[in-house]
């Protein structure tokens, strides 16, 4: 049996070789979640750039499910002893992986184009295990928006408010004015999305990286946190009685339509906006949530698997120099509608909020306010993303006082950890 | 010669059965109470996002039951459970009596009725989440003829979520249980009918004394059936309410796949599924005794 594979190795061996004498052409398989639109074009793309290096690309994408469906195949290719070159993972779960033994190490390739140089520490931080790089960052979006309808906020006399006094200020009159003030959908990771930009606003930078990074028990269960609910109750009255299950799309759907004034919501929202041909700056206003100069980002990244045999190591190193060169992270995030994760890509191609969230993203990681969403796994993934996200959500759909709420976030966060 | 050659065909008649059903025995042998067994095995370590072996004890359980979402799941699914039981039942029962009286057309309404089973439940799911949003359906269009007080937002209400679940399930599952009643009416003996009639018995009294009772065996394996289609009720929560709203409207089997697949913690979610496999038991345990042990009395 083992004689037999050996042999047919071997085989698939020579006939490539007939194709391409002297060395192995690299290889790599690649599995991803990214099958529609705008994500299937960016793959595309990265396909076509590693064709060109003589690379053999072997694709695996896993449709549906938004990487649950993808993290079932990829753990039995792992315990199957089988994984895939390449693998679109993010957050702390590049951690555990790397933890299980799982990952390759790409220190080679990365201190050869001096990743430390051009990509901001928090994001290395998210790709590096015990500090060697073990998967490459593709992107950045930005979470903490607002995506605001002009015209429905100058019927009330408001701009974009930049504390979340102003907020509540502004949303009172549009409610007034018989405006919805906040679209918003009602499905538990929205509920948490707009949790963690209050979690920034309201509590602060450091509150946010004590309580949703560092889980300090003490600032999870402390009054600023009972704050943050109370603001989130607030906000439970600014959106419209419907909001429950609703898409994020929709959401947005309703500020283009002028229905409601605002959506907190990721980057991803833009591209709606651009969909139905609108222009930053005059039909829509994209400003970051109010905080102090803070910047969540969530940022998709491949990580690499240990694999056999020279030519798959060979496609693997040729893919991360690929994925994080400055040529395809502007291809493919102008596709995507994010931004790019290395901070020296030329802005020329980029739009306006993009620009924005560029420089902002530069400031803030000189500034050291640049984090990681919680809501998005970066800062935490699996079952403490899953206990905060329970929460906000349950807080946000019933009338469960703030104190309680924190009672239970503590209880939950140790029970999850 | 001959000879041990039929006798080698005879053997083989006899063993053909055995033969056909080994293999589809030992396939179910093993995906079935293999994975079970494995399953309550991982429920007793310290797996997270991948399979671990070291055993911790109960510790899973522990937190499983410590969990709110866990609570709230297994508390919807006795409401739901029981709810969606007792009223596809008395609906179905009431159909197929109704249906029973010898009416015009009854090939073409039962189908009616019974079509609904054909349709599986993402689209009951999805279907109920568009007449029940409050913006696009019942209530949107009671409220366009003038009722403006009229409310049927009951996915969009953490309170009555689940009571969303019972009725689409219901509306799904009233027909097929209509069907099972129907075709026992049909067989219960018309003598006994007649002669009651002729006592003086009013219909009332010849159903309930009579033809129902005589239904037993049917009642049971409705209740078993719909039992099992509670428990492991899973796309029609996934495409209706989503859970939500908050995890308001989640069942168990729904927890399962959160955190076996969503949450990187294996070991509460093969906990969760013990605990589930332990609640249909609970239920098929004493109606296969019953059902067994009778027959053996006959």
């Amino acid at each position: 049996m083992k004689l037999m594979s050996k042999a047919l190795v071997s085989a698939i061996a020579i006939t490539a070789a007939v194709a391409a004498p002297l060395k192995a052409d690299p290889k790599a398989e690649v599995l991803h979640y990214w099958t529609s639109g705008g994500e299937a074009k960016a793959v595309k793309a990265l396909q076509q750039a590693f064709a060109a290096r003589g690379g053999e690309w072997i694709d695996a994408p896993v449709a549906g499910g938004g990487g649950d469906a993808q993290a079932a195949v990829l753990r039995a290719r792992v315990l199957a002893g089988d994984p895939p070159a390449a693998v679109q993972i993010k957050g702390p779960n590049i951690q555990d992986w790397a933890e299980a033994g799982a990952l390759a190490d790409l220190s080679a390739v990365a201190s050869a184009q001096n990743w430390d140089d051009v990509l901001p520490e928090t994001i290395q931080n998210i790709v590096k295990y015990e500090g060697n790089y073990v998967a490459v960052p593709v992107n950045v979006h930005r979470v903490d928006w607002i995506w605001a309808n002009p015209e429905v906020l100058a019927k009330v006399g408001a701009t974009v408010p930049t504390t979340w006094d102003e907020f509540n200020a502004t949303a009172d009159k549009l409610l007034a004015a018989g405006i919805i003030p906040l679209a918003h959908g009602g499905q538990p990771w929205q509920d948490a999305t707009v949790f963690e930009t209050v979690v920034l606003g309201v509590g602060g930078i450091e509150f946010y990286r004590k309580a949703l990074v560092d889980l300090d028990m003490d600032a999870l269960g402390s009054d600023t946190m009972v704050a943050v609910f109370d603001q989130m109750r607030k906000m439970r009255g600014y959106v419209d009685p419907d909001f429950p299950g609703r898409d994020w799309n929709l959401a947005t759907a309703m500020v283009m339509r002028g229905e409601a004034a605002m959506q907190i919501m990721g980057d991803w929202a833009k591209g709606e906006f651009a969909a139905a041909g609108l222009e930053p700056g005059e039909d829509y206003i994209c400003a970051p949530t109010p905080s102090d100069n803070g910047y969540l980002l969530n940022s998709d990244s491949f990580a690499m698997f240990n694999v056999k045999g020279d030519d798959q190591i060979e496609g693997q190193n040729l893919l991360a120099e690929l994925i994080l060169g400055t040529e395809f992270q502007e291809t493919f995030n102008l596709l995507k509608g994010s931004i790019p994760a290395r901070t020296d890509v030329s802005r020329g191609a980029f739009d306006d909020c993009a620009i924005k969230s560029m420089d902002d993203m530069v400031s803030a990681a000189e500034g050291g306010t640049l984090l990681g969403s919680m809501a998005h796994e970066i800062a935490q993934a699996g079952a403490v993303r899953g206990a905060f996200i329970d929460i906000a959500t349950s807080h946000f759909n019933s009338d469960m006082s703030s104190q309680e709420a924190v009672e239970k976030l503590v209880a939950a966060i140790k029970l999850a950890q | 010669m001959p000879n041990s050659d039929i006798k080698f065909m005879d053997r083989l008649a006899r063993a053909l059965p055995q033969i056909v059903v080994a293999p589809s025995f030992a396939a179910i042998l093993f995906f079935v109470y293999g994975f079970i067994a494995w399953t309550g095995y991982m429920s007793l370590t310290k797996s997270k996002m991948l399979p671990n072996y070291t055993l911790i004890g109960f510790r899973p359980y522990e937190r499983l039951f410590q969990m709110d979402r866990w609570t709230v799941a297994l508390e919807n699914l006795f409401v739901f459970g029981f709810l969606f039981i007792a009223i596809a039942i008395v609906i179905g029962c009431l159909l197929a009596i109704l249906l029973d009286q010898r009416i015009r057309a009854e090939g073409f309404i039962r189908t009616i009725y019974l079509y609904p089973m054909a349709i599986s439940f993402i689209i009951t799911g999805t279907a109920w989440k568009w007449i029940m949003n409050p913006s696009l359906g019942l209530e949107a269009v009671v409220r366009g003829w003038g009722w403006e007080s009229f409310r049927f937002g009951w996915t969009n209400d953490e309170t009555l979520a689940v009571y969303a679940l019972v009725m689409a399930a219901v509306w799904q599952s009233a027909g097929f249980v209509m069907a099972l009643f129907l075709s026992a009416l049909r067989s219960v003996d018309q003598d006994i009918v007649k002669a009651a009639s002729l006592d003086g018995a009013s219909p009332w009294r010849i159903y309930t004394r009579i033809i129902l009772p005589s239904m037993r065996p049917v009642f049971m394996s409705a209740v078993v059936i719909l039992a099992h289609l509670a428990i492991k009720s899973f796309d029609l929560v996934v495409a209706l309410t989503g859970g939500g709203p908050g995890y308001a409207s989640t069942l168990p089997a729904n927890f399962m796949y959160e955190m076996t697949f969503r949450r990187n913690e294996i070991g509460v979610g093969a906990a969760s599924a013990m605990v589930m496999l332990a609640t249909v038991a609970a239920i098929m345990v004493p109606y296969l005794y019953s059902e067994l042990r009778s027959k053996k009395h006959v």
